[in-house]
């Protein structure tokens, strides 16, 4: 076969000609076949099994990448439902949900009153879960900081730029604290726990409120790095000396890396935890479930802490979208908020508290598939 | 006279000395990175190689373990859809550009193809998404195939074009003296000619997109679990790693050096087949 | 009847042989046009000032696209720069040295293996190795030290165009006329003087004619770029500081930018790069189609 080009040119055209066509078109043909036979036998099948209606694909949020990870892993072990989730950033969770390309978003942060009135379709949202974000670093021996809310705004507004500056110092009268530069990281995407964390910093430094604002993705003050999701920041502070960064408690743990206790608005210094964090949602959650829980004034609250969401269309009939579809998307959605909470504690999430629950059963309920209701009786 | 010509030969000798040893220094260094770099993949590579990274899906963030399956697969699909969109294209553009040359518009598609190389992959990826995903609202395997095919067309229009040019007029000329017609004779004559030299090119196309991300991060997009339906988001081995790569998890990290090490020795492999295509079927007369 | 099948089947393919051939040759432009409409709103909101605006503020849809061509041209230009030295003295050893053989043979596999490593596996490597050295670096100067950087980036970029710049100076050094350089041998000059009076001198026109593909290549790279840059939307200070490029930008924000203005401008982003690299890609392809043809 390898030398035929050339023989072919020296002596008999049409015989090796005819052969060599006649191989190449059989192998055509099967390569066609064997495709073909590939297309048909994953998208045929029966109705009632259509393997469309049991994949589901969701974006979003980073924060709560590792429990919906874990969440739709167990899910799909028991009702064969493969769900797709791709952690992009909470915008573009919102992003692609408005755009109707996945058919769930999930973003740390409530969708705010522009984006409920631009969206194409009525959206709902509900709570799955309280995650905390803490500032995390990198230094020689790594010691838990002690922070009061002045500190972060002041390294987040470059105001305070060593570490051994006098307000670190004096909270911290033991630490070892070198005379380096503060190197400051924040979510270069757009995300929820940014929101979370300029939510807190707008609450609590007015100075931050005017200049920068809160949002999923800020314009941040000069001289700080960007990392890519919570797994960026967190490698860019693993891989920094002096490195500051505010990154969702899970992986700070998963990592094993230190981080600052906080001192709250009752004047507590708090370390960041599951319980410290579920005690900023025990309030009451209104109907809508859009409320922010940061700076909560309980007493012993961590209060850097939010409800993380997912989004998704009232009127579930859009699209090609099959009721079966929409029914094992509910399925899987209400298990989340049931069953699945007991996959939150061992990846250090706060589990929702009963008032929450309630509120998303409500929500739940009311989602429609062609005006009807697709939950009656889950 | 004569002591200073010689010491002006010396000191030009030793100039020319010094000029070889820093083109020896400058090339020596070049070849050290080489090294350094299929050091560190083969170290961090080779121990995360095993049957789980082949034969299983990605486990949850915490679960030790897991493979990329689903990535080698989606790249397998990604890339042949690809091919089989981009080589009938490529080939088609080529036999135009070897069977019209010096014609002006010849030259002008020839320097389109070549600017099209030049076009940034990310570029690409756009127009796909505002072509395809948008219209659609849906991310799939297919559109990411698009994008890739259109990175695949230049270096095939190129091939098929060299080669061609090669075949000699004598011989086209005498099957269309034999009343074949023109379509028979590209077909029976000049492309079975040049198959070697088409063939070379396809592969170096599918080497180049083998490894490409940024079209496929708003095309293909990502998905954790097998699927061999191409109207479905996927993973590629390139996506896994960048993923993996900027996670803050060591088990990711080595999934990611296997991922990489998998890449690398595959693409390495494309290339020792085109040279060996180069060398057997090299069109010759 | 079988006669007019044959003569059909003919036209059909020299019209489909036309029609690829022209369509191919307007991709470009419907690129144009499609990257334009998309990015009308942004053009539209943002106005002229988009170009050299220095804040990217999405919370307050304020677009400047300033700091990412900053960026974008600092890191290209700088890694071209490093990649310089190296690449004329691989190409000059391949080319004039050691243009067949053993060493040879293996030099240009190894090139090979360069160009074969995928873009993101040259970040997740730069990540591990280049970055920390770069990191301590920045310890033992006192300045903060992320690793990551312009400097960090443009190291890792250099290595990445090696084989395409080699490839293409080799192509132009082996333009070089015999005859000019038998005439310097017979002469009496050495190698080093005809490298230096003939060779080069004679192809500046063409080696300047890579460097500049070469440059459009190190434009639109994106993510090995976009692991090791350090992602910081802001006018760089120094090589060391963290940037941010167009292509790094539009592969960061793009699935997640909420809001008509926020994507548009990213795609108008895009626009920049795609009429950029188009321009440098023309010139740098008529300089060396128009020597290749003078000889």
């Amino acid at each position: 076969m390898g030398e035929l080009p050339i023989t072919f040119f020296k002596f008999n055209i049409n015989t090796q000609n005819r052969i060599y066509m006649k191989t190449t078109k059989s192998k055509i043909i099967a390569a066609l076949l064997v495709i073909s036979v590939g297309f048909t036998s994953c998208t045929g099948g029966g109705d009632k099994n259509n393997p469309e209606d049991r994949q589901l694909l969701g974006a979003g949020s980073t924060f709560v990448y590792p429990l919906y990870s874990k969440m739709f892993s167990e899910y799909g072990k028991l009702d064969s439902i493969q769900t797709n989730y791709q952690s992009i950033g909470s915008g573009g969770g919102i992003k692609q949900i408005m755009n109707k390309t996945v058919d769930f978003g999930a973003s740390d942060a409530y969708l705010s009153d522009d984006q409920l009135s631009k969206a194409p379709a009525t959206l709902v949202e509900f709570p799955t879960c309280v995650g905390a974000v803490v500032l995390s670093y990198n230094l020689p021996g790594n010691p838990t900081l002690k922070v009061t809310p002045d500190i972060i705004a002041g390294i987040y507004l470059r105001t305070i730029t060593k570490w051994n500056d006098d307000k670190i110092r004096a909270e911290n009268p033991d630490a070892q604290l070198p005379d380096e530069d503060i190197t400051v990281v924040h979510r270069s995407d757009g995300s929820g726990t940014s929101f979370i964390w300029t939510d807190y910093l707008s609450k609590i430094s007015s100075d931050w409120q005017s200049k920068v604002g809160k949002g999923t993705s800020v314009n941040w003050p000069d001289g700080e790095l960007g990392g890519k999701g919570n797994e960026g920041v967190a490698g860019v502070i693993k891989q920094t000396p002096g490195a500051v960064g505010y990154i969702e408690l899970a992986y700070a743990i998963e990592n094993n890396m230190p981080f600052a206790q906080v001192k709250n608005s009752a004047g507590n210094y708090i370390t960041p935890s599951l319980e410290s964090a579920s005690l900023c949602a025990n309030g009451d959650i209104p109907a809508d479930t859009r409320i922010s829980i940061t700076n909560s004034n309980v007493d012993q609250a961590y209060p850097i802490a939010s409800f993380t969401w997912i989004i998704l269309y009232k009127e579930q009939k859009y699209g090609d979208r099959s009721k079966d579809k929409v029914t094992n998307l509910l399925k899987e959605l209400w298990w989340m908020v049931h069953d699945g909470q007991q996959y939150a504690k061992p990846l250090t999430y706060a589990p929702l508290p009963p008032k929450a629950v309630a509120a998303d059963e409500a929500i739940l309920k009311s989602v429609t598939f062609d005006g009807q209701p697709v939950l009656q009786n889950p | 006279m004569m002591p200073r010509d010689i010491q002006g030969l010396k000191r030009r000798r030793a100039k020319d000395r010094i000029f070889s040893a820093f083109i020896w220094c400058l090339t020596i260094s070049c070849l050290l990175v080489v090294t350094i770099i299929l050091y560190y993949l083969f170290k961090e590579g080779i121990s995360s190689i095993n049957w789980a990274l082949f034969s299983q899906n990605p486990k949850p963030v915490g679960e030790t373990g897991g493979g990329i399956l689903n990535a080698i697969v989606g790249s397998i699909m990604v890339v042949s859809i690809a091919a089989v969109i981009a080589i009938p294209l490529g080939v088609s553009v080529g036999i135009y550009l070897a069977e019209n040359r010096g014609r002006k518009l010849t030259e002008r598609l020839a320097v389109a193809v070549d600017v099209l190389q030049g076009i940034p992959s990310i570029v690409i990826g756009i127009i796909i998404y505002v072509w395809i995903v948008k219209p659609t609202g849906k991310f799939s395997a297919f559109s990411g195939s698009i994008a890739l095919a259109i990175m695949m067309l230049p270096p095939i229009i190129k091939n098929t074009e060299e080669t061609l040019v090669l075949i000699p007029r004598t011989l086209k000329e005498a099957s269309l003296a034999l009343g074949a017609s023109y379509f028979k004779t590209t077909m029976k004559i000049v492309l079975p000619g040049g198959l070697g030299g088409i063939f070379t090119g396809c592969i170096i196309g599918i080497a180049r997109i083998f490894g490409e991300v940024a079209p496929l991060l708003f095309t293909a997009f990502g998905n954790p679990e097998l699927i061999f339906d191409p109207r479905k988001p996927v993973d590629t081995i390139p996506k896994v790693i960048f993923t993996y790569a900027s996670s803050p998890y060591n088990d990711w990290h080595r999934i990611a050096w296997g991922g990489s090490l998998i890449l690398v020795v595959f693409i390495i492999l494309l290339n020792a087949v085109i040279k060996i295509f180069e060398r057997k079927w090299r069109v010759q007369f | 009847m079988k006669n007019r099948w044959l003569v059909l089947e003919n036209k059909i393919f020299v019209r489909w042989l036309s029609f690829v051939s022209i369509l191919t040759m307007i991709l470009l432009l419907i690129f144009f046009i499609t990257l334009t409409v998309s990015s009308w709103p942004a053009i539209k909101a943002n106005g002229i000032g988009f170009l050299w605006g220095k804040t990217w503020d999405p919370v307050a849809n304020h677009f400047g696209m300033l700091p990412f061509l900053a960026g974008t041209i600092i890191t290209s230009f700088l890694s071209l720069l490093i990649s310089i030295p190296f690449s004329i003295a691989a190409a000059l050893f391949l080319g004039e040295y050691f243009p067949k053989g053993a060493i040879t043979d293996i030099f240009r596999n190894a090139i090979e293996i360069l160009a074969a490593i995928p873009t993101v596996v040259y970040g997740f490597w730069g990540l591990y190795t280049i970055a920390p050295l770069v990191g301590k670096f920045e310890l033992k100067m006192h300045m903060p030290a992320p690793g990551v950087g312009i400097l960090t980036a443009s190291i890792v970029l250099s290595i990445m165009l090696i084989p395409y710049s080699v490839s293409l100076m080799r192509q132009v050094i082996s333009m070089t006329p015999t005859t000019l350089k038998e005439a310097a041998y017979a002469l009496g000059s050495t190698r080093s003087e005809v490298i230096t009076r003939i060779i080069l001198p004679s192809n500046i026109s063409g080696i300047s004619a890579g460097f500049l593909l070469s440059l459009g290549r190190a434009l639109g790279e994106t993510m090995a770029v976009t692991i090791l840059i350090g992602n910081s939307p802001e006018l760089p200070r120094n090589i060391f500081s963290p940037a941010y490029t167009m292509a790094s930008v539009i592969a960061n924000e793009f699935t997640e930018a909420i809001g008509d203005v926020y994507l548009s401008s990213l795609i108008e982003i895009g626009l920049m790069l795609f009429i950029i690299t188009t321009i440098i890609n023309l010139l740098g392809r008529l300089v060396i189609k128009k020597i290749s043809y003078s000889l």
